[in-house]
């Protein structure tokens, strides 16, 4: 039933599931009149994430305020056998949120509240819709620490990151947001409320439900609290750009530095074409005469990382950077680090749609990687703009391309499942950071094989046996042909 | 089996739909609508969703609603009437946007088409704008009338009479709440009152056309005279074109497009005819529909260039002065000395920003040191006194001061760091930035009088925010965020300890002395 999803405009809507008004109605008193919508503007406005060319009506849109509620809501929805999504801010890029066999989206936004931070364990413990910046904001003040920082994380709520086990600009030194999740409460199928986890910082009593959670896109139970792990702020940072007129010499400065046991807190690379429009956007005189930039930001007390700025510099020069140089203050970093957020969406100002991936390879196979993508394109004829935390092995080529010419998006569909496919040779996966969600399902199984397929599908039928938690999503219908790489 | 789209569109195209429909079908630009990729970076700057949680009330949701409509996945109902109504039209979402998506255009074409076939706006906003739109602000001896009218009012007793036979009570409250705190009126403008050319103390830099806007000449025209003087000691010849009218502002915000392009060109033909340099505006409301008055006549072939002309050449008064002006080079130099410039393609980092985004705090690349008065005080040959350590009277109190954007000057004529750099370059006056100075106080045009409920909501959060700096000096550079901080002020039992004034007239008074 779902198509391969570069398909324009991909929409249906789910009549199979129209909510009888009895279920309305029960929704309606869970929650109050004004808290579920039906109304077309309200199914509309929750058709679509950040994923591009995909839309799909659901039935009703509810706005819970506590887990008692959740609770109640996948009682009857499951009593009626209704569908439910769970959304964030729907900035997701795997069509996560997009109900594509309609039924109700469940938006948490309510739900955005910090319960607790806990002073003497150093965590924090808060409700799935509080804002992710607003979050690091607020710890911040309180002279602590939470990494994950996802570039969406100004829009993004800590549910959606945990859901998608997001990564962000510091993932390399600090790790992903899998790495802070210590404890859930999480609503089930059956609406019954399991609690994992913990204040702790071991606890092997079982299965680590906890991790299991983290990352299941919505679709084994319904995140209602988190308990993360904050930790000690670095005394100080410094952040630097590192210019190249050479791709594959800023790629392969990322293998050196790692390879010289350097980690620093970011390593971030974009390609020409990325840093016009990002500066287009951002106005901040970046050297629009580069094929490459690294943005690299060490941590930690002053003498580390003085040392290992100037080796990483040193680094640099050896593999040809035309300048390096050190941002002035923190204002200045903040200003490069946030433009460097803005390219996914900057890129959008080349053609009208923009189609990222997310391929992520061993951190030694950044340059081959990049080579990789590189002819690819080439061949099939299309334009991929590169960016991404490569130091994390993590890039996201993007294609600039028009939804609207059939033609063009046949073979940059072709050229991403060559990326991906050249991502798994080289020892990679077909995504670092993004999810699966729609658009990947149907390569799932090239990465993790026919059967991790069916152990995965038996998770999901263990927590989910009617298929009513964000179904459509992670397993596709059936698998993709995988292509024969043409190479030389 | 997978729909597509035109499995669910009527069978027959457009068959099904409403006139509307078919209206925004054909004014809404398509490709606009393609190019937000709902990446949703928008949401945080936009006030509506802050104060709501809800998409629809976000600019990717209001986007997304005008797309299924250009789809016709969705009939334009009454709810999505009101949904772009309940947009501020304050335009924080077009800077945040990084693929560029020109917002305020869009919102433009769907109020446009709204308004061609509506039947559902309250009696008190119909009447008012039909007589505002079509009798008043095109005619700018009519709008002097009306502040004469206005005057009499205030000053003879019968707003005593109004008020105290309980007359204002037959309006709703925000209503009343907006005549208590209009400034008092003028029945002369700013020409009538004082010439329309004004020559530059000193040595003449160039010559600068003054938009006095209707609504800042008639219940600001003490305004515009300070902008007068002060564009004059800072080196500029002032001509203020007498043709000129409304800028065209609140007809193109609320759909009448037609009624803003015929306005639109008397402005042009006004400043042409003057031969002037700049057109500076003191009102960012009249200064970012002047600056995309390119964009208003774009299809119009025999306006056209001379709409980009007078596009290019509007410039907010605050920049004029402090990137044009005799007060420039000390201004630069304090900058220069605090800004490095890392990346060396020419631009600094910190100086060539728009000011901040969603989440980016806004602060002056560096701190810009007093700007010294010597060469400004010399060249122009006297704002009077001992200007020593800044900009104005060291003999001044020292007082605190904070601001308020304009949202249309810094979201939409980009200008947030040039009022900042002359706030803090005024000696006696300490600047403290005001949280969330970017976000929309809730005037928005006349959206304070049709939507009063979430205008509210808004400035009750703003007040918050401004009662934190403790600030005796509310600063904004526009006449309806004024009005609305005097509103507000007012509202939360504050004028006592502060008063809201449009930076010129702060700047006039710490510069010029008191008149
Ligand atoms: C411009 C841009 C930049 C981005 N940068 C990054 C980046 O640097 N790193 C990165 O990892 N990702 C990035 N993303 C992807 C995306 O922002 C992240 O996946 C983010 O975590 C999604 O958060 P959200 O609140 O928007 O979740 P949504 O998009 O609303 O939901 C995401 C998934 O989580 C599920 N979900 C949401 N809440 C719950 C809950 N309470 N319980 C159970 N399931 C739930 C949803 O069903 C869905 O499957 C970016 C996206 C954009 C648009
Ligand atoms: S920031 Fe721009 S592209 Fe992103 S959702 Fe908003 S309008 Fe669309
Ligand atoms: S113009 Fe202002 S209120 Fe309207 S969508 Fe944009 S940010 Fe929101």
């Amino acid at each position: 039933m779902i198509h391969f999803p570069f398909h324009y405009p991909f929409i249906l809507k789910g009549e199979l599931y129209m909510l009888q008004q009895a279920v309305a109605g029960k929704l309606r008193a869970i929650v109050g009149a004004q808290w579920f919508k039906d109304d077309p503007e309200s199914l509309i406005t929750h058709s679509y994430d950040g994923t591009p060319m995909l839309q799909t009506l659901p039935d009703g849109v509810v706005y819970p305020e506590n887990t008692a509620q959740v609770s109640e809501i996948i009682k009857v929805l499951q009593e009626h056998r209704v569908p439910v999504v769970s959304r964030g801010s729907g900035t997701n890029l795997c069509g996560g949120t997009v109900p594509v066999q309609g039924g109700v989206v469940m938006v948490m936004h309510r739900m955005n509240r910090i319960l607790e931070v806990d002073l003497e364990n150093l965590t924090a413990t808060v409700q799935p819709g509080l804002n992710t910046k607003a979050f690091i904001t607020h710890v911040e003040g309180l002279g602590l620490f939470y990494p994950p920082d996802p570039s969406s994380m100004a829009i993004s709520t800590i549910g959606g990151n945990i859901a998608e086990c997001s990564g962000g600009l510091r993932g390399l030194k600090y790790g992903t947001t899998k790495d802070y999740v210590i404890g859930l409460e999480a609503v089930l199928a059956n609406g019954e409320i399991i609690r994992t986890g913990g204040k702790l910082m071991k606890d092997v009593a079982g299965y680590d439900l906890t991790k299991l959670l983290v990352g299941s896109e919505g679709t084994l139970a319904v995140i209602t609290e988190a308990t993360l792990k904050l930790i000690p702020p670095p005394k100080t940072k410094k952040t630097m750009l590192a210019m190249y007129k050479d791709l594959y010499g800023a790629a392969r400065t990322v293998s050196k530095i790692i390879e010289s046991r350097i980690i620093p807190a970011t390593l971030e690379f974009l390609d020409n074409p990325t840093i016009r429009v990002v500066d287009d956007f951002a106005k901040l005189g970046l050297p629009l005469d580069m094929d490459a930039i690294l943005l690299i930001e060490q941590d930690g007390d002053a003498e580390t990382v003085d040392r290992d700025i100037a080796r990483i510099a040193e680094i640099c020069a050896g593999e040809n950077a035309e300048r390096v140089s050190i941002a002035a203050d923190e204002a200045e970093a903040l200003k490069l680090l946030t433009a460097r957020r803005s390219a996914f969406t900057a890129l959008a100002r080349l053609r009208p749609t923009t189609i990222l991936e997310d391929a992520t390879v061993p951190r030694s196979k950044i340059a081959d990687m990049v080579l990789a993508i590189n002819d690819i394109a080439k061949r099939h004829g299309v334009t991929i703009c590169t960016f991404g935390h490569a130091g994390d092995g993590n890039l996201h080529p993007t294609a600039t391309t028009d939804a609207r010419d059939a033609n063009e998006i046949h073979r940059v569909e072709e050229a991403f499942a060559e990326i991906f496919e050249a991502a798994i040779a080289l020892g990679g996966t077909i995504t670092g950071e993004h999810g699966v969600g729609l658009v990947k399902a149907p390569y799932l199984e090239w990465k993790v094989g026919a059967a991790g397929i069916e152990v995965m599908k038996a998770i999901k039928h263990s927590f989910d046996p009617n298929n009513i938690l964000n179904p459509g999503k992670m397993f596709a219908k059936s698998a993709r042909k995988r292509v024969v790489l043409h190479r030389g | 089996m997978a729909k597509t789209l035109s499995d669910l569109l009527p069978s027959a195209p457009d068959s099904g739909c409403s006139e509307l429909a078919t209206t925004l079908k054909s004014a809404l630009d398509y490709d606009q609508l393609t190019n937000c990729m709902r990446c949703g970076f928008c949401l945080p700057a936009c006030p509506t969703f802050r104060e709501t949680g809800i998409e629809a009330e976000s600019p990717r949701g209001r986007i997304a609603l005008m797309k299924a409509v250009a789809d016709g996945l969705m009939d334009p109902d009454e709810a999505f009437e009101t949904q772009m109504n309940h947009c501020l039209g304050c335009r924080a979402c077009e800077p945040a946007c990084p693929a560029d998506v020109k917002y305020g255009q869009l919102l433009e074409q769907a109020r446009d088409s709204v308004e061609k076939h509506t039947t559902t706006h309250r009696w008190w906003v119909k009447a008012a704008r039909k007589t505002a739109f079509d009798g008043l602000f095109p005619h700018q001896n009519r709008m002097r009338l009306l502040g004469g009218a206005l005057q009499m009012y205030q000053k003879t007793g019968l707003r005593k009479l109004v008020r105290g036979a309980g007359l204002m009570k037959m309006f709703p409250a925000h209503m009343r709440e907006m005549e208590a705190i209009l400034p008092d009126a003028s029945y002369k403008g700013v020409v009538e009152q004082i010439g329309a050319f004004h020559p530059a103390k000193g040595e003449r830099i160039a010559t600068v056309g003054l938009f006095r806007g209707c609504i800042m000449d008639v219940l600001f025209t003490e305004t515009n005279k300070h902008t007068v003087e002060l564009l004059n000691e800072a080196g500029f010849d002032v001509v203020i074109p007498e043709s000129q009218n409304c800028c065209g502002a609140l007809h193109a915000h609320s759909g009448e497009q037609d009624g803003a392009k015929a306005l639109a060109k008397g402005n042009i033909a006004a400043f042409k005819a003057a031969g002037v340099d700049w057109i500076a505006s003191n009102a960012g409301g009249c200064g970012a529909l002047l600056v995309e008055y390119d964009h208003l006549l774009h299809d119009d072939a025999q306006w056209k260039q001379d709409a980009a002309w007078c596009a290019t050449r509007t410039i907010d008064v605050s920049k004029l002065l402090v990137e044009h002006g005799r007060l420039q080079s000390a201004a630069q130099a304090a900058v220069a000395a605090g800004a490095g410039s890392m990346v060396g393609s020419g631009a600094s980092i910190g100086g060539a920003n728009n000011g901040s985004r969603s989440g980016v705090p806004a602060s002056a690349p560096a701190a810009v040191s007093a700007i010294s008065p010597h060469g400004h005080a010399a060249a122009s040959g006297g704002c009077g006194g001992s200007c020593s350590g800044g900009l104005g009277f060291a003999s001044d109190e020292k007082v605190r001061i904070t601001y308020q954007d304009s949202c249309h000057l810094r979201n939409v004529m980009r200008s947030s760091e040039a009022p900042r750099k002359l706030m803090r370059s005024v000696a006696n006056a300490e600047f403290v930035e005001l949280a969330e100075a970017d976000r929309c106080c809730g005037s928005a045009g006349i959206y304070n009088l049709t939507q009063p409920q979430m205008a509210g909501q808004i400035l009750d959060h703003k007040m918050e925010h401004v009662k934190h700096t403790g600030a005796q000096y509310l600063l904004t550079s526009n006449p309806g965020c004024l009005l609305q901080m005097k509103n507000g002020i007012e509202k939360h039992g504050m004028s006592g300890q502060m008063e809201a004034l449009h930076l010129v007239d702060f700047l006039h008074e710490r510069i010029c002395g008191k008149h």
